[in-house]
């Protein structure tokens, strides 16, 4: 049979077409088995879901090992819009006290980008201890829900609102830049809590789960061998004194301003208080933490979030005197024994600016009377110096001096937001006035710490360390230690050396600040410390917005000087009224730990300088 | 070692019946993997899919001995007889069957379901296989184009490819069983073994691929005119005497017929259907949360699988259900993310052997009858393996058919295991009986 023959080799043809079938198939198995990863990664993004273990967020102690700062659990109900079926969602909405309306808005919000319906987002965040307590026992019943457990901040005073800073959620930006965040993560937003955001924070765990294609777990990963823990954020060592803190602040009731106090060999800083103060426990908590927030946010009279300490730029008035002393000795052209005219003012320019009633000082004495006329001409005498042949040579001198104390400069402390404040320089003049238009007579009021001159309140105390120190300061800080160990930033170490450090010139300065307070025309008389020298220097600071404010900068003790302050009360009038005693109180509170003068603390208490008439602009001179 | 040939296994081809063995096993292994759950992790428990299949295991087991123990002349004198009663039960089962998933192709016979369509395989094979080894579709001789001469010489063609066909579409129109139905298309391969022209598989094979370009190409006028432009080549090339011109013409229209038909084609497909094409073909934009899901999972089951696999019971894909019918028709990706490269190339040509090894066996037969229904049983197998495993891997739209031996499912193991065994019987006896 012929043709059965022929037909006989069509087996071939049939066999290698299995055959050639086959091998297709298993190249191409070969090519997305082996070649492309691409299978493997969709098989993960299929099957794991990453549940996140957070940390607790690091404690904080004050100086002296007090706690100030640590958590409380608080609880996140999370859903996942496509598991919601069959949800009890009449209980749901009973327990958590909204409407059906509102239920399905934020099951909406859970669906949409970049949230997902697969995904799990926060549906209501932050619940009450009772709201949990409720909805865990009828849990079960609502699919697709499930608690997550975080922790907020809880403070057990009421203090350091401003320094402690705030935890809030991270913002969209913040979670594209740092890979770190998700959305719904809590970060540091200002203060400590900002500046030391990595230590605090820890680190994130992550549990492997592997879930069905229902989104239900259902076992975990390679039995948890890739899961990592969390790592508890690192405690914290705060260089404040707690109780001074606390009086501070019950001593700037009522005010406005700012206290700032630094221990002059280290940098220390004690206590920094911004007036009005918040209690910082207002500042945790979901729906809470949004409204007061807002509260706070629009007090546009009081503006309670503000930290003035820090970013408040002030008129120092005439405690900028003390530069101004120094620098003009450490240039030779006053000493010890140099007197000035005054007349009510400064004579060369009919009497402005003006000064009260007093006779003619020697240097120490005009630092004790804060005489207006004697700086106008040190100022003068500064700048316009012969050995500076054009005067803005001798102008940017001064400046230049006067930058390396403090002003006008960021002085690299660890919080968050300070402003540098301001030293008006030449270029400046030259734009309002014109170009050898003005003279070291048309600014002479920046030698009384006036015009365009501003420091902030820390930058102010910085400047009293400096001096307490004769001639040097350390970057202001306010953590000593992080994670138990005594840990410092070494740029809190070194030392910034100002223009002048002959001790003897601050020996001079340092009379005369005692004679502010002991001398025979002092001006803060009233806030004497019996057994404790007081250095110091009142300051009124004229400025637009009403009633001039009242600034006292002093260090204590004179002799081993343990701590640099000053007191800035917005409105307040003449610095020895108010701001003096301030200080004074709280230079004994830290020094003795106890108060002797109860009638001046109880006045400086009570003294509400906000809603008296000090607030009604009235112009004195 | 010669047998008593009273015995059972008289001739039985051991290797074949070992590598069948060894599938089906393999095959109830993979089931416990797709359906593993920790509850119940004991492989006999008949709660569960794999011990239900152990069930059917055993069943098609007592299947295979009853095929040994019948007379091979049964096969040949009942082939038409098993093949209307077939074509009957399918008939019926579209009315009195229930309606399970949409699907009128089952009975139900009180915990059992039997799907009747399954069986028509061996059926339409001993049919095939009895009028073939009585006939002959070879055609050699010149003819004219003539009705008359083309009918007298294909006649025996035609019948053959009515045996095919009239199951094929029963099962499509009356049971929607797609899958089913296109099964029955692997007998050509029968019919080309058998002597079937080559101009017909060249015409299929080009019809086959036309119809693809002109799902591929949207533009039906462009590929008309291209189709146009290579006829009025072709004219050019083999002369311009008056057959010619009408052999192209006539090639022409029906190659116009088939891409224009096309677009009724897919037009009239339900909506499904027409996602498979297109996710197969990838046309327009397929979502893989929808109708893309099933490939595309399937897909990633098999891919994250890699060269050695994650290790048996250890696949995160098929075990927590990512891949839909796992157990049945994409029990494949079971294999693929398990055992991965290694393991499924094992599986492919494992199948493949057997199916080579069927050619072998059927190429040895002295009787046609037994050679034709050798070649219907390696086709029908080969045509499961490549649509069910070129599925899975997005080289085949998705039709719902299994794999040999090794998806889950009693009717379709009952049906290859009869569809086995028959020619594992004829086999035995191929020296005895002339048939």
């Amino acid at each position: 049979m012929n043709n059965n023959n022929l037909l006989s080799d069509r087996k071939y043809i049939v066999g290698g077409f299995f055959i050639l079938i086959a091998c297709i198939y298993v190249a191409r198995l070969f090519y997305i088995q082996i070649i492309d990863d691409k299978y493997k990664l969709d098989a993960q993004a299929n099957a794991f879901r990453y549940i996140t273990e957070y940390p607790v967020r690091g404690y904080i102690y004050d100086r002296n090992g007090k706690l100030i700062v640590f958590n409380e659990a608080s609880y996140d109900l999370m859903v996942t819009p496509k598991e919601t079926k069959g949800c009890d969602t009449m209980a749901l909405c009973e327990v958590l006290q909204i409407t059906k309306e509102e239920y399905l808005k934020r099951i909406k919000k859970a669906s949409q980008a970049p949230n997902s319906p697969r995904k799990q987002s926060i549906f209501e965040k932050q619940m009450s201890a009772q709201t949990y307590a409720a909805l865990q026992e009828k849990l079960y019943r609502f699919n697709g829900f499930f608690v997550q457990k975080r922790t907020v901040r809880k403070y057990p005073r009421p203090i350091a609102a401003h320094l402690l800073g705030y935890v809030g959620e991270v913002t969209k930006e913040q979670a594209e830049k740092n890979s770190y965040y998700r959305e719904g993560d809590y970060i540091g937003v200002s203060g400590i809590e900002r500046s030391y955001e990595e230590a605090l924070r820890g680190k994130k765990g992550v549990q492997i789960a592997i879930t069905d294609v229902h989104n239900k777990i259902v076992g975990r990963y390679m039995d948890g061998k890739y899961d990592t823990l969390a790592i508890p954020g690192k405690p914290l060592y705060c260089t404040i004194d707690v109780e001074l803190q606390a009086y501070g602040e019950q001593l700037m009731k009522g005010k406005k301003g700012a206290i700032v106090a630094i221990e002059p060999q280290t940098g220390e800083i004690l206590c920094l208080i911004s007036a009005p103060a918040y209690d910082p426990n207002l500042l945790v908590g979901g729906k809470e933490r949004s409204r007061n927030f807002t509260k706070l946010y629009y007090d546009s009279l009081n503006l309670p979030l503000l930290n003035r300490a820090l970013q408040g730029q002030y008129p120092p008035g005439s405690t900028f005197k003390l530069i101004d002393a120094l620098i003009a000795q450490k240039d030779e052209v006053i000493n010890r024994n140099t007197v000035f005219p005054c007349s009510h003012g400064y004579p060369p320019m009919g009497g402005r600016p003006k000064c009260h009633s007093h006779p003619a000082m020697n240097l120490p004495g005009s630092i004790s009377t804060s005489c207006n006329s004697y700086y106008s001409y040190v100022f003068r005498a500064i700048v316009d110096q012969k050995k500076y042949p054009k005067f803005v040579d001798g102008f940017e001198h001064w400046r230049t001096c006067v930058k390396s104390f403090g002003p006008g400069t960021k002085l690299g402390t660890d919080l968050p937001y300070d402003k540098p404040g301001n030293v008006p320089s030449v270029k400046y003049y030259n734009k309002v006035f014109g170009e050898n238009r003005w003279r070291s007579n048309t600014v002479v009021s920046l030698g009384i710490g006036q015009a365009e001159l501003t420091l902030v309140p820390l930058q102010m105390a910085n400047v009293v360390a400096l001096i307490a120190n004769k001639g040097f300061y350390y970057s202001p800080h306010a953590i000593k230690g992080i994670g138990g160990e005594k840990y410092l930033d070494p740029k809190f170490k070194q030392k910034h050396y100002a223009y002048v450090q002959e001790a003897a010139y601050y020996d001079i300065v340092h009379d005369g600040m005692q004679g502010c307070l002991e001398g025979a025309y002092s001006t803060a008389r009233t806030s004497i410390i019996k057994g404790i020298t007081i250095c110091g220097k009142t300051g009124t600071a004229e400025n637009p917005h009403g009633k001039d404010h009242a600034v006292f900068s002093a260090f204590a003790p004179r002799q081993d000087p343990k701590i640099a302050i000053v007191v800035f009360t917005e409105n307040a009038g003449f610095g020895g009224t108010w701001s003096a005693p301030i200080a004074s109180l709280m230079i004994e509170k830290y020094l003795r730990g106890k108060i002797t003068r109860p009638e001046i603390e109880k006045r400086m208490m009570e003294a509400d300088l906000i809603n008296s008439k000090n607030l009604i602009v009235e112009r004195k001179h | 070692m010669r047998q008593n040939e009273y015995s059972l296994f008289y001739g039985v081809d051991r290797l074949t019946v070992l590598i069948y063995i060894l599938l089906v096993l393999m095959g109830w292994g993979n089931i416990y993997a797709a359906v593993y759950n920790e509850e119940h992790s004991n492989i006999f428990d008949l709660s569960q899919k794999y011990g239900k299949q152990l069930i059917w295991i055993g069943s098609a087991a007592i299947i295979a001995f009853s095929i040994l123990l019948v007379d091979t002349n049964v096969y040949t004198a009942f082939a038409f007889v098993f093949y209307a009663l077939l074509i009957i039960s399918n008939i019926i089962v579209r009315f009195v069957g229930r309606d399970i998933k949409g699907s009128h192709s089952w009975f139900i016979i009180g915990d059992f379901r039997i799907q009747p369509a399954e069986f028509m395989k061996f059926a339409t094979n001993l049919a095939l296989a009895k009028f073939l080894s009585n006939q002959n579709i070879i055609v050699n001789a010149q003819f004219r184009l003539r009705l008359k001469d083309l009918l007298n010489n294909y006649r025996n063609t035609i019948i053959a490819l009515l045996i095919i066909g009239v199951p094929l579409i029963l099962i499509k129109v009356l049971q929607d069983e797609t899958g089913l139905a296109i099964v029955l298309i692997a007998f050509v391969v029968v019919l080309y073994r058998e002597g079937l022209s080559v101009n017909f598989l060249i015409f299929g094979l080009l019809a086959g691929i036309l119809f693809v370009v002109s799902l591929v190409v949207t533009q039906t006028s462009t590929l008309l005119i291209v189709l146009g432009c290579i006829a009025a080549l072709s004219l050019f090339f083999v002369g311009r005497q008056r057959k010619n011109i009408l052999i192209v013409v006539g090639v022409y229209i029906l190659a116009a017929g088939v891409v224009l038909g096309t677009n009724q084609f897919y037009n009239k497909l339900e909506a499904h259907q027409k996602v498979r094409i297109d996710v197969l073909l990838g046309r327009g934009t397929v979502n893989l949360k929808k109708e893309g899901y099933n490939v595309n999972q399937a897909k990633i089951a098999i891919g994250s699988g890699g060269f050695l696999g994650k290790g048996y019971l250890q696949g995160t894909q098929t075990k927590y259900d990512f891949v839909p019918e796992q157990d049945t028709d994409f029990i494949f990706c079971t294999v693929g993310e398990e055992w991965g490269f290694v393991g499924s190339t094992l599986v492919i040509f494992l199948e493949l052997f057997l199916i080579l090894r069927i050619i072998f066996m059927a190429e040895r037969q002295r009787s046609p009858f037994s050679r034709i229904y050798g070649y219907g049983v390696a086709s029908v197998l080969f045509f499961h393996l490549a649509v069910n495993i070129g599925m899975t891997i997005g080289l085949m739209p998705v039709i719902g058919i299994p794999l040999p031996f090794f998806s889950y499912g009693g009717s379709s193991l009952w049906s290859f295991t009869i569809l086995l065994f028959i020619f594992i019987k004829l086999d035995a006896y191929r020296l005895q009986i002339l048939r």
